[in-house]
């Protein structure tokens, strides 16, 4: 175990940013902690390298306690948003700083800073001073300065939030290969679910100061255990369905009671890719207008509306679709395959995030 | 956040699509302006104190009093302004970078000086350490002279300027937040060494733009240092008290060749500070 967080807890005021956080990242793996703002991934990035210290609970970074370390002994690197370069400091002097508050010798210091910068591809902006850099250099500067002194982790806080969509998807390769190379245990703050699963080997949830899952990205998708970790971990259909005459129902779509009596309700959840769309009306049990599709690279996600007006949305390869022979403004009709039930009529219904349920995929073949 | 941003852009108001001759008319009623009740003025204060050529001018700077006065502005400036500087720092960064109780307090207190008539400042001191005051049988007993003597100048001077090297500093500080300070304690570094290498070189250029003024203000004061003075000749008079004296005694050019020190010493100061703007938002 390379970091571990035992039953942490940290409130601001009044405010409870962690609540009895607990998790573990293995040596050299490559973590994301990601949420919706205000959920306290970043406070958790914070209180690993020391900046903030927990009102409850024990830190361990590689097996010793550090809770009680201060800051500067935790050997810690830690990546900021918004970078936070030495202004004053040139390339240089930024990655160098470190190494000098560590007293090394100065022949010592510029093989470092050589090394570092030849690795992160700044050998000709060493002179230059943060305002001279572009956004991408300026990251590569913090990175270089974090990993200078050869710290045990690297924490990295949002690190491609100040980019903009095109460099941010380079940027990310580049991180998976960074992470490959110096195999360094790394811990990245995000609250773009698509990038934690593209980049992390493992991926920690939170919501609310609360953490929701931890697992491999696939596990996080396919078994998200609760309602908030399967919507906002990729696109999910979610409908609220009430039981009449023995079937729960929302609009035309009917779905099997579960148990429940006439009058109650229940709310059940179906990723895109789990709805099987046909051009002709009489194959699949419901019909629906192809209202829209987008275009998202390989797939395609495709909304579709039911006569009430109920939408739905699918996802298709692009050769599948034009095998299918679709097009925006067709009829078609559509079965939705595997379905997870969220919550069941109980507890109050909307309290969706606190309470999770058995969330086995149910397979609706022939409703 | 890109879509976001666009839309901002778009839902902000473009500027006023203004007719030049409007532009042109404000920038000249601003110009005349400033000529007029600037410019003029100062030009003036050299016009005067060259009116009957060098001799007189050279005359009045000579005068040994004169020289006491500089002398003792220059004194009072230097030991009043690094005090301010000093504290300036200080407060600016507790109320900056820490949250704490009391800090509306502190700041409020840190503008009572803009908000407190001079007079009455150099009165307060007057009252605290004046033979009849607070404080003055204590001093009368241990031979120790505040007022009426240099010790209490400096006192006035430094209340006066207190403000200015703090409030110069705190928005400064403010905008660039505890980031790079964070960054400086997770590389390792202790808190003086925070300090020393990354806080007070983020900050120079303000903080000299505060010193500059607030040394400005310490060697022009007149107000409170007046009611302290004493008005001793070569002994307790700063330049701006024997510019007072010698124009109340109706020397048609003593007062405004002592002056133009005053004057060059504003000319100065805005110099600087134009240098130092420049060099502040090169460097941003």
């Amino acid at each position: 175990m390379s970091i571990e967080l035992k039953n942490v807890s940290k409130s601001f005021g009044q405010v409870a940013a962690l609540r009895d956080v607990s998790f573990a990242v293995n040596e050299g793996e490559l973590a994301a902690l990601l949420g919706p703002s205000g959920s306290g991934k970043t406070t958790v990035l914070r209180l690993i390298a020391g900046l903030e210290t927990p009102d409850n609970g024990r830190l361990f970074v590689r097996g010793a306690e550090v809770s009680a370390v201060p800051v500067q002994r935790r050997n810690i690197g830690f990546v900021f948003q918004n970078y936070a370069l030495f202004r004053n400091m040139s390339v240089w002097g930024n990655i160098a700083f470190g190494l000098s508050i560590k007293k090394w010798r100065r022949p010592q210091i510029a093989a470092r800073v050589a090394e570092l910068a030849d690795f992160l591809d700044l050998h000709d902006q060493v002179r230059r001073y943060p305002h001279q850099l572009s956004g991408g250099q300026r990251q590569r500067v913090a990175i270089a300065r974090a990993l200078a002194p050869g710290p045990d982790v690297l924490l990295l806080d949002e690190p491609f939030a100040a980019v903009d969509a095109q460099i941010r998807q380079e940027l990310r390769q580049w991180l998976i290969r960074l992470h490959h190379e110096i195999k360094l245990t790394t811990i990245f703050v995000t609250h773009d679910q698509e990038e934690a699963m593209e980049v992390a080997d493992r991926i920690v949830v939170f919501s609310q100061g609360r953490l929701e899952r931890i697992g491999t990205p696939q596990e996080v998708y396919e078994k998200p255990h609760n309602e908030f970790v399967a919507r906002f971990v990729g696109v999910l259909n979610v409908l609220e369905l009430e039981v009449r005459d023995g079937l729960a129902r929302c609009n035309e779509l009917e779905f099997p009671a579960h148990g429940l009596a006439d009058g109650q309700k229940m709310r059940i959840g179906f990723r895109p890719y789990n709805v099987q769309v046909s051009p002709h009306p009489a194959v699949y049990p419901f019909r629906a207008l192809l209202r829209r599709t987008y275009f998202l690279g390989v797939m395609l996600r495709l909304e579709m509306e039911l006569p009430s007006g109920l939408v739905i949305r699918s996802r298709l390869s692009k050769e599948e679709y034009a095998r299918l022979g679709l097009a925006d403004g067709r009829e078609v009709s559509f079965q939705i395959r595997t379905y997870r039930i969220l919550s069941k009529e109980g507890g109050p219904l909307g309290d969706e995030v606190a309470t999770s349920y058995e969330t086995r995929p149910l397979l609706g073949e022939g409703i | 956040m890109k879509p976001l941003s666009r839309t901002t852009s778009r839902s902000a108001p473009a500027p006023l699509p203004s007719p030049p001759a409007v532009k042109w008319s404000l920038i000249a009623l601003a110009a005349i302006f400033l000529a007029i009740f600037l410019l003029l003025p100062l030009i003036n204060v050299f016009a005067q104190a060259f009116a009957r050529g060098w001799s007189p001018f050279w005359r009045a700077l000579s005068d040994p009093d004169t020289g006491s006065a500089v002398r003792l502005t220059l004194m009072v400036a230097a030991i009043s302004v690094p005090l301010n500087a000093v504290f300036g720092l200080t407060a600016a960064w507790a109320i900056a970078k820490f949250d704490f109780r009391g800090k509306a307090l502190l700041l409020t207190l840190i503008d009572l000086p803009f908000a407190i008539s001079p007079v009455v400042a150099g009165l307060l001191f007057v009252l605290l350490f004046g033979a009849n005051g607070w404080m003055g049988p204590w001093l009368e007993a241990h031979h120790l002279k505040v007022i009426f003597a240099p010790p209490g100048m400096v006192l006035a001077t430094l209340f006066v300027t207190f403000p200015y090297v703090a409030r110069e500093l705190i928005p400064v500080m403010h905008s660039q937040g505890r980031e790079q300070e964070e960054a400086a304690l997770t590389l390792g570094a202790g808190g003086w060494q925070t300090f020393w290498r990354v806080t007070l070189p983020s900050v120079k250029w303000g903080l000299f733009y505060g010193i500059i003024l607030c040394n400005a203000r310490a060697m022009g004061e007149f107000g409170a240092v007046w009611v302290v003075s004493g008005h001793i000749a070569g002994e307790t008079d700063t330049l701006p008290l024997r510019v007072d004296k010698l124009y109340n005694e109706f020397d048609p050019v003593a007062p405004f060749a002592v002056a133009t020190l005053l004057g060059l010493l504003a000319v100065a100061t805005m110099l600087l500070k134009a240098f130092l703007d420049w060099k502040g938002r090169r460097e941003l």
